[in-house]
C-alpha cells in the first residue's frame, strides 16, 4: 500500500503546482496594472493570446488523447464535437437584447432566452448579482455544451464504434463534416444563424472585474480559460487513474484479452467516446469564447488534424505531454516565429531573403516535420511529468552515490 | 480426484464451426463434471482452440449448444448462406431453440475464465494492474463514482484481494513491473492469476504448458491441481503435452480434424489405437 | 431530360476525377496501411504547377512536365517523410502524412501569397461541344474515357507484370514479402509514382472545370476521394472507381436540385452520410470482402 500513499502525495503536489500556475497567470496578467509599468506585459501582449488559446487547445488535446491515446480508438471527430459545444454555448448565452442584432438576417432568434438573462432575473443583473449570474450562466452553458456534444457522441457511437481503426477514423471525420454542413444550413438560420457568426455572447474578457467607474481592477480573462481547462483536465486525469481508465488502456493494449476478462468492449468504448466528446464540447465552447464568435466554417477537419498533431507531438498516452505540446505548438505558431512574416531590412541595407507573409508557417511546418520524423515518441512518450521527475531524482541520487563530484555545466 | 457429484459444469452438444467450406470443429460434444480436470487433446490444427473460442464467445459456432451449470449460454444453427453450405451434422436440431450469441465478456461474467495459447497480457500496465483489472467487471462502481473516488472502499477491497492473489502466486515481487517484462513462465502464471481474479467457476486453460520444460510442466501440474482445490474450480484444458495431460486429467477427449476420435479416462485413451495413430504414434513433436 | 443528361454527364466526369485521386489513396493504403493525407495536397500542387509551367511554356511541354514534377514530388515525399518511419507505429506515419499536407499547404500559401490562382484554359479540354443541347467541356467528355483507359492499364500492370505481382504480394503481407526478397522500397516508390501521376492527370481535368486554385483546394477532393476508396472497400481499385463514380454523381445531383430547397450546402455532407450508411451495413466497404485480392 506504500504505492498508494506515494501516488496520493504525487497528486497533492501536482494539485499544488496547478494552483500555483493559476495564481501565476493572474499575477502575470495584472502585472502591468499593479506595477504601473507600461509596456511590460501589457494586456494586449501576444503572451496572453497564446496562453488563452493554448489553455483551450490543451483541453481539446487532452480529450482527444483520452480517446486516441488511452483507449486506442482512432477518431477524427474532434472538430465536430467542438462545433457542437461552441454553438450550444453561443446560442444559450447571447443576451436576449442582442439577439435581434445578431440574427438580423433571420428576423431574430428562435430561442428568445439566454441563460444569463434568466439567472439575472434571480440574482440581479448588475454588481455582485450580475457577477453571480454571469459565472453561473457561463458555467451552465459550458456544461450544456459538453452535454450536447456527449449526446451526439452517444448517438454517433451506436453505429460507428463497431467499425475498426481507419474506418472509424473516416466515419467520425465524416460526421464532423456533416455537422458542419447542418449548422450552415439556411433553414436552421433562426437557431444557428446560418453560415454567419453568432456573436456578442460573454467571452473571456467579460470576466475582467471592473469598478464602478468602468475601469478594470482585476483582469481574469486568461485565468478563466486556465481554470476551466485545468478543472476539466483534472477530471480526465482522475478518470484515467481509475478502474475505468485502466480498462481503457486494457482495450488499447489487447481487445481480445480485455473482452475475455469481462470488460464490455462496446460499453467502455462508448464511455470513452462520450466522455472525450463532452470535454471536446466544453473545449469548443471555450474556443468560441476565445475567438468571440461561433462560426461553423472554422471547425474543419484541418482543426482536427492540428489537434491530433499536438497529441502526437506531446506523446500519445501522456496528459502532461499533450499540455506541454499545446503550449509549445501555439506559442511557436502564433508568437515566436512571428518575425518570419515581416520583411526585414538589416542596418546595412541587406534585405533578409525569404522573409515575407506566410514564411512563418512554412518554417513552422518544417519544424513539425522534423519533430515527427526524428522524435517519434513525442515530447513525453507515454510518460507523465511526475514519472519523469521521479526518475530524474532517482538517477541523480544514484549518480551522486557513485561519483563524488558530478559537476557539469 | 474423487468426483464430488455428477453435476455438469460444462455441457457442449453437437458444436460445429464451419469457416466458409472448412469445418474446423465437427459435431463436438463434451461434458465437464464439477470439480473435474478435463483435457481436450489432439494434434496441431485439430480445432482445439477453435472449440474453446466457440465456448467463450470469441466465435459464434455454426451449429450446436453449450450449457454452463445447466443453463444454455450459446446456441446456434446454420443461417443465411451457411444453410446451404453447411456440411456438419444435425442442422435442424437447434432451429427452434432460442439463438444465443453472447460476447466473451458476458461469458466471463457468468463464471468462465480463460487463458490464451499465445499469452495475452496487457503490455502497458503493471503486473498488479493486470490482475486488478480482472476484478473490474465484478465491481459495483460506475464511471462517476470511480472518477470522483466515491468507490474508495471497493477499490481498497479490490486492491487487497489482488495483492493476496499475487502473493499466493509468488508474483508480488513483480507487482510494479510491466507485465511483459516478466520471464515467460511467470507470464503464464500471471495469466492464470488474472483469470482467477475474475472469480470463475470453470477455468479454461489453452495450452498452459506450451514452451515449458519437463520440470516446469511437472510444477504446473501440481499448481493446477492445488488451484482447483483451493478455489473449488472445475478445469477444462487444451494441451499438447501428453505428459501434463496424463498426469492430471480425470477425463480426456481426443479430436483430430475437428472431430472426436476418442474419449475416456487416461488408460482408455492411451490404449486407443485411433489415438495412437492420429496423435501419439505420428506426432510426438517438440 | 437534357438537364438530366447534363447532370449525369458532369457527375460521371466529377466521379472520374475523384477516381483518379482515389486510386492513389487506395493503392497506398493497400500497401502501407497508410491514409496518405498529403495526397489531396499533391493534387493541389499539380494544379499550381499547371498554372506556373503553362505560363511560360507551351502546353505540349508544360502538361507532361506537370506530370513529371508531380511524380517527383510524390516520390520525394515518400522517401523523405514515410520511408524513415517504416518500422514506426502506424500512427506516426499518418501524422507524418498530416505534417506533409500541412507543409505543402503552407508552402503554397507562401508561394502564391495566399491569392487564389486561376487555372489556364487548356486547349481541347477547355473547348466546349454541345451534348444533348447543353454546351459541355471536352474535359467532361474525356474524363470517363481516360479513366477507363488508365484503370485498364493499371489492372494490366498489377495483374500481368512482375512489379504488379510484387505489389500484390506486398499488400497481402508486408513482412513476408520483405523476407521473400521483394524490394519493398521500390514497390512502394512505384505505388507513389503511379498515384501521383494519376493525381496530376486528375488535376488537369478537375481544374479545367473548377478553375480557382487556393492552398486548401486539395483538401475536400482529397477527402472525398479517400471516402470513395473506403466506400468501395479500401485497397480495391475497381472499388475506388465505383465509389468515386457514385460520389461524383450524387454530389452533382444534389448541387443540381432546385435552389429553393437550400440543400446544396449538403453536397459534401451527403458524401459522408452515404459513407457512414455503407459502413454501418458493410463495415469494410462495398467490395471490402474481396479484401484478399487488393493491391
Amino acid at each position: 500500500m506504500v504505492n498508494q500513499t506515494k501516488q496520493k502525495k504525487t497528486s497533492w503536489i501536482a494539485l499544488l503546482c496547478v494552483a500555483a500556475l493559476l495564481l501565476l497567470v493572474i499575477i502575470l496578467e495584472n502585472l502591468s496594472a499593479w506595477t504601473g509599468v507600461k509596456g511590460i506585459l501589457a494586456p494586449t501582449s501576444q503572451l496572453f493570446t497564446v496562453l488563452k488559446k493554448a489553455a483551450v487547445y490543451s483541453l481539446v488535446a487532452v480529450s482527444m488523447n483520452l480517446l486516441n491515446g488511452f483507449t486506442g480508438l482512432f477518431s477524427l471527430g474532434q472538430a465536430g464535437f467542438m462545433l457542437l459545444g461552441a454553438y450550444t454555448y453561443a446560442i444559450l448565452t447571447v443576451p436576449a437584447a442582442a439577439k435581434d442584432q445578431v440574427y438580423y438576417l433571420y428576423g431574430g432568434s428562435a430561442i428568445r432566452y439566454s441563460v444569463i438573462d434568466l439567472l439575472g432575473k434571480l440574482f440581479g443583473s448588475s454588481g455582485a448579482g450580475g457577477a453571480v449570474s454571469l459565472i453561473l450562466g457561463v458555467l451552465i452553458a459550458l456544461i450544456c455544451a459538453g452535454l450536447v456534444a456527449a449526446l451526439f457522441a452517444w448517438l454517433i457511437g451506436l453505429p460507428v464504434l463497431r467499425l475498426k481503426s481507419d474506418y472509424l477514423a473516416i466515419a467520425t471525420l465524416g460526421f464532423a463534416e456533416i455537422l458542419r454542413a447542418i449548422f450552415q444550413w439556411q433553414r436552421l438560420g433562426p437557431v444557428t444563424n446560418g453560415a454567419n457568426m453568432i456573436k456578442q455572447f460573454p467571452t473571456f474578457t467579460s470576466f475582467n472585474i471592473k469598478n464602478a467607474a468602468g475601469r478594470e481592477v482585476l483582469r481574469l480573462s486568461t485565468f478563466v480559460p486556465f481554470l476551466v481547462a485545468a478543472a476539466c483536465i483534472f477530471i480526465i486525469v482522475l478518470l484515467i487513474n481509475s478502474s475505468y481508465g485502466r480498462a481503457f488502456k486494457a482495450i488499447r493494449d489487447d481487445e481480445i484479452a480485455a473482452e475475455a476478462m469481462g470488460i464490455n468492449l462496446f460499453r467502455h468504448k462508448q464511455l470513452a467516446f462520450v466522455i472525450s466528446s463532452f470535454f471536446a464540447g466544453v473545449g469548443g465552447a471555450l474556443f468560441a469564447m476565445y475567438v468571440a464568435n461561433a462560426q461553423a466554417k472554422v471547425y474543419t477537419s484541418t482543426m482536427t488534424y492540428e489537434i491530433l498533431l499536438i497529441v502526437v507531438l506531446g506523446g500519445i498516452g501522456s496528459i502532461s505531454g499533450s499540455c506541454i505540446a499545446t503550449f509549445l505548438y501555439v506559442a511557436a505558431s502564433e508568437w515566436w516565429l512571428r518575425f518570419l512574416d515581416v520583411e526585414t531590412v538589416l542596418g546595412n541595407g541587406f534585405k533578409v531573403p525569404l522573409l515575407r507573409n506566410g514564411f512563418r508557417m512554412v518554417v513552422f511546418s518544417v519544424i513539425i516535420m522534423i519533430v515527427v520524423l526524428f522524435f517519434r515518441q513525442g515530447i513525453m512518450g507515454d510518460k507523465e511529468l511526475p514519472d519523469l521527475l521521479r526518475r530524474r531524482g532517482r538517477q541523480s541520487k544514484s549518480a551522486a552515490a557513485e561519483e563524488t563530484e558530478g559537476g557539469h555545466g | 480426484m474423487a468426483e464430488k457429484n455428477e453435476r455438469n459444469v460444462l455441457h457442449v452438444e453437437n458444436v460445429t464451426m464451419q469457416f466458409g467450406g472448412v469445418v474446423a470443429v465437427n459435431n463436438l460434444s463434451i461434458d465437464v463434471k464439477e470439480h473435474q480436470i478435463v483435457a481436450l487433446i489432439g494434434p496441431n490444427g485439430a480445432g482445439k482452440t477453435t472449440a474453446f473460442n466457440c465456448i467463450t464467445g470469441v466465435y459464434h459456432p455454426t451449429n450446436g449448444l453449450v450449457e454452463f451449470l445447466d443453463q444454455p449460454i450459446v446456441c446456434a444453427h446454420p443461417t443465411g448462406k451457411m444453410k446451404k453450405a453447411y456440411k456438419g451434422e444435425e442442422p435442424e436440431k437447434y432451429v427452434h431453440r432460442h439463438e444465443l450469441n453472447p460476447t466473451p465478456d458476458q461469458i466471463t461474467r457468468l463464471g468462465i475464465a480463460r487463458t490464451f495459447q499465445n499469452i495475452r497480457l496487457w503490455k502497458s500496465i503493471t503486473v498488479f494492474e493486470n490482475v486488478l483489472l480482472a476484478k473490474h467487471m465484478r465491481a459495483k462502481q460506475n464511471v462517476f463514482s470511480a472518477t470522483f473516488r466515491g468507490n474508495a472502499r471497493e477499490e481498497r477491497r479490490m486492491r487487497e484481494e489482488t495483492m493476496a492473489l499475487l502473493e499466493e502466486q509468488g508474483l508480488d515481487r513483480f507487482r510494479d513491473e510491466l507485465a511483459t517484462s516478466l520471464p515467460y513462465g511467470l507470464q503464464r502464471r500471471l495469466e492464470i492469476a488474472r483469470a482467477l481474479a475474475t472469480d470463475p467457476t470453470l477455468l479454461l486453460l489453452d495450452e498452459p504448458a506450451a514452451g515449458m520444460n519437463p520440470q516446469e510442466t511437472q510444477e504446473l501440474a501440481e499448481f493446477i491441481r492445488q488451484t482447483r482445490e483451493k478455489y473449488n474450480l472445475t478445469v477444462f484444458l487444451i494441451e499438447h503435452h501428453m505428459d501434463l495431460v496424463m498426469r492430471i486429467s480425470d477425463y480426456i477427449y481426443v479430436i483430430d480434424f475437428g472431430s472426436e476420435i476418442a474419449r475416456g479416462v487416461r488408460r482408455d485413451v492411451q490404449a486407443n489405437q485411433k489415438v495412437i495413430d492420429a496423435y501419439l504414434g505420428v506426432a510426438e513433436d517438440e | 431530360m437534357e438537364y438530366a443528361v447534363s447532370i449525369l454527364l458532369s457527375g460521371i466526369s466529377l466521379g472520374g476525377q475523384f477516381a483518379l485521386i482515389a486510386i492513389g489513396y487506395t493503392m497506398v493504403y493497400g500497401i502501407l496501411r497508410l491514409i496518405n493525407f498529403a495526397h489531396g495536397d499533391v493534387f493541389m500542387v499539380a494544379g499550381l504547377m499547371g498554372i506556373y509551367l503553362s505560363a511560360s511554356l507551351p502546353f505540349y511541354i508544360s502538361l507532361p512536365l506537370v506530370i513529371v514534377v508531380t511524380v517527383l514530388l510524390g516520390f520525394v515525399i515518400e522517401r523523405v517523410a514515410y520511408a524513415p518511419l517504416r518500422s514506426a507505429p502506424r500512427m506516426s506515419v499518418m501524422i507524418s502524412a498530416i505534417g506533409v499536407s500541412y507543409l505543402l499547404q503552407n508552402v503554397a500559401t507562401y508561394v502564391t501569397g495566399g491569392q487564389p490562382m486561376t487555372y489556364p484554359e487548356l486547349p481541347l479540354l477547355y473547348d466546349t461541344v454541345k451534348v444533348a443541347g447543353t454546351p459541355t467541356k471536352w474535359a467532361v467528355l474525356l474524363t470517363p474515357v481516360l479513366v477507363v483507359i488508365l484503370v485498364l492499364a493499371l489492372t494490366t500492370l498489377i495483374n500481368r507484370t512482375k512489379i504488379g505481382m510484387a505489389m500484390r504480394a506486398v499488400s497481402k503481407d508486408f513482412e513476408i514479402s520483405r523476407l521473400m526478397g521483394i524490394k519493398i522500397n521500390s514497390v512502394i516508390s512505384v505505388t507513389f509514382i503511379i498515384g501521383s501521376a494519376l493525381a496530376a492527370i486528375g488535376s488537369m481535368l478537375f481544374f479545367t472545370n473548377y478553375q480557382g486554385i487556393y492552398p486548401t483546394v486539395g483538401a475536400m477532393p482529397g477527402l472525398k476521394a479517400f471516402v470513395a476508396a473506403v466506400f468501395g472497400g479500401i485497397g480495391s481499385i475497381p472499388g475506388a472507381v465505383i465509389g468515386a463514380l457514385i460520389i461524383g454523381i450524387a454530389e452533382t445531383i444534389i448541387k443540381g436540385l432546385p435552389s429553393a430547397w437550400d440543400v446544396s450546402v449538403f453536397s459534401d455532407a451527403f458524401t459522408f452520410a452515404l459513407l457512414i450508411v455503407v459502413l454501418v451495413f458493410k463495415p469494410t466497404g462495398l467490395f471490402g470482402e474481396k479484401a484478399t485480392d487488393k493491391v
